[in-house]
């Protein structure tokens, strides 16, 4: 395990924000740390990466003490905060460079990086524009391109989409999915389950502090049962007739089938209704979302 | 300390200089403050209150050394907004989570406002000749004020950037650093001390920039120095060391895990 953690807790004035948490994410994998806001996630994040102190239990990152040895954990490890920490009145180049400095790289060293960064990350034809001329997305992801600028061995990414665009939440996540493919570990939080669902091997769900639930999206998705495709139809008679044709129950005027959320299930459905005369008025398709997950592993 | 650690630790410290430089150049709005403001002052002095107000030479005369005091206030009020931004963004963590020495960000923002501050003064100075002002120093005295100067302005610069750790947004900080600007005007900056209230001029006569002021004054006009000189040196080394002492250990204090 790259990083490990058992028993980790801690304070704030007398309140638990993580009363013992056990984390382990295996080295070239991908864990997400799911939950709602005040869940205890970023402090979770902020102990790992060495900026707070845990009041108890014991973390390590390829076996250095998060705690004891910090500067050899900051060696290999890189932070990417919930808030863009870029400089606007920089250039998206200066950026990367003053990082590639700081990590000592040498100065043909650092541009040599950035070059590479900023062609990994498409931000090569806006290298040399000041970053407050950036779109939300292309930040995140000149974010993103400063905390690898060391080929850091683990990256913490604390909620990386959160407040972007559908358009750059899909960038975001190709260019995690190629670092990823990379070899690197990532321990991301999120508030999405959709966002978990497709980077993480592992989940780690996480509410009040405590850790609710772990294992693989699947394994959750099939405790809370998963996808579903609601139809809706013009008169109650054929509702009936449907619910009877697909063996499944209706609820008022909704009739709600389990689906695996593939087109290819949807013709099939659709099909079978037309073979015996019948045609949804209305299809939609419902996700189960992190309140239905915490529902169904709450209650 | 290693001598590699120390090189690490200078090329970090000049690596965040470069940063905090080229910051200020660009943070237009600040830029013209430095500069714009202290020029307004010593025109409004010079030309509309400085008729009214006798000091026994020439007002102009008088006044240009309260103005490059009160420059230097302006010049490190914005000192204390940059590193406040720092400190409450994202870029801190950063910083931190990187195996770097993360209390060169703070010498970067001083160095910053040192190199602002200069070309700021330079500038009033400038100005200040084409208003009429008519120094009488030689080389020599014209290197101890600016020496003076320096040692000032890099003592109110380490000021700034403490007040800028404490502060908990980039607004507060700019009300922090008000006293700052404030200082000056309880001075012999605009007036000589004598004209004020019997209860007030024990304030303006033993607060730390009228011997600053008065020193400079005296290298630039031929004005005797006194003992002002050495009161101005011990305040401004005892400024500094408070100053660095202040700063860096709010910022390991704030920054401790």
């Amino acid at each position: 395990m790259i990083v490990e953690a058992t028993g980790i807790r801690k304070s704030y004035g007398g309140t638990e924000v993580l009363s013992g948490i056990d984390l382990g994410v295996p080295e070239g994998s991908v864990l997400a740390l799911l939950g709602p806001n005040g869940a205890g996630k970023t402090t979770v994040v902020r102990m790992l990466s060495t900026l707070i102190r845990p009041d108890g239990g014991r973390a390590t990152i390829a076996g250095y003490d998060v705690v004891r040895q910090a500067a050899a954990v900051r060696s290999v490890i890189s932070l990417t905060g919930q808030y863009a920490a870029v400089d606007e009145n920089q250039t998206g180049r200066e950026n990367l460079v003053m990082v590639g400095r700081l990590m000592h790289l040498g100065r043909a060293g650092a541009h040599r990086r950035t070059g590479e960064l900023l062609e990994q990350f498409g931000l090569t034809d806006a290298m040399d524009r000041r970053v407050k001329t950036y779109s939300g997305g292309m930040r995140r992801r000149l974010d993103l391109a400063m905390s690898l600028v060391g080929r850091p061995r683990v990256i913490f990414l604390d909620e990386p989409t959160t407040g972007l665009d559908p358009g750059s939440r899909s960038t975001m996540w190709e260019a995690i999915g190629e670092l990823v493919r990379d070899g690197t570990t990532i321990l991301l939080t999120t508030q999405y389950l959709e966002e978990a669902d497709r980077l993480a091997d592992r989940i780690v769900l996480l509410d009040h502090g405590r850790i609710v639930a772990a294992g693989t999206a699947d394994a959750l998705k099939a405790r809370i049962g998963g996808e579903r495709v609601e139809l809706r139809f013009a008169t109650e008679p054929e509702l009936l007739k449907a619910t009877a044709v697909l063996g499944a129950v209706h609820a008022g005027d909704v009739l709600s089938v389990p689906s695996d959320g593939t087109a290819k299930h949807l013709h099939q459905l659709l099909d079978l209704l037309r073979d015996n005369g019948l045609q949804p008025e209305r299809v939609s398709a419902h996700r189960p979302t992190l309140d239905d997950v915490f529902l169904a592993l709450t209650a | 300390m290693s001598h590699q650690s120390v090189a690490a630790a200078l090329s970090d410290t000049a690596t965040m200089i470069d940063r905090s430089v080229r910051l200020a150049r660009r943070n237009v709005d600040t830029l013209f403050a430095a500069i714009l403001l202290p020029l307004l002052m010593m025109a409004l002095f010079v030309y509309v209150f400085g008729g009214a107000i006798s000091t026994g030479t020439q007002y102009v005369n008088y006044v240009v050394p309260g103005i490059l005091l009160l420059t230097t206030g302006y010049g490190a009020a914005s000192t204390a907004m940059a590193v406040a931004d720092d400190m409450n963004t994202g870029m801190i963590d950063r910083l931190r989570s990187l195996p770097i020495r993360s209390v060169a960000v703070l010498t970067g923002h001083v160095a910053a406002s040192v190199a602002r501050n200069a070309t700021a003064t330079a500038i009033v100075v400038l100005a200040a000749l084409a208003m009429g002002f008519r120094p009488n120093a030689g080389v020599g005295d014209w290197l101890a004020a600016i020496g003076l100067l320096l040692l000032y302005v890099v003592a109110l610069s380490w000021l700034a950037a403490g007040l800028g750790v404490i502060a908990r947004s980039v607004e507060s900080a700019s009300t922090l650093s008000f006293f700052m600007l404030f200082l000056p005007y309880l001075s012999s900056a605009f007036v000589p001390p004598e004209t004020m209230p019997a209860w007030l001029r024990p304030v303006s006569t033993h607060q730390p920039i009228t011997p600053v002021i008065e020193t400079v004054r005296g290298f630039l006009t031929g004005a005797p120095v006194g003992n002002n000189g050495i009161r101005a040196l011990l305040w401004c080394c005892g400024l500094l060391l408070f100053s660095v002492v202040l700063a860096t250990s709010l910022y390991r204090k704030r920054t401790r895990r």
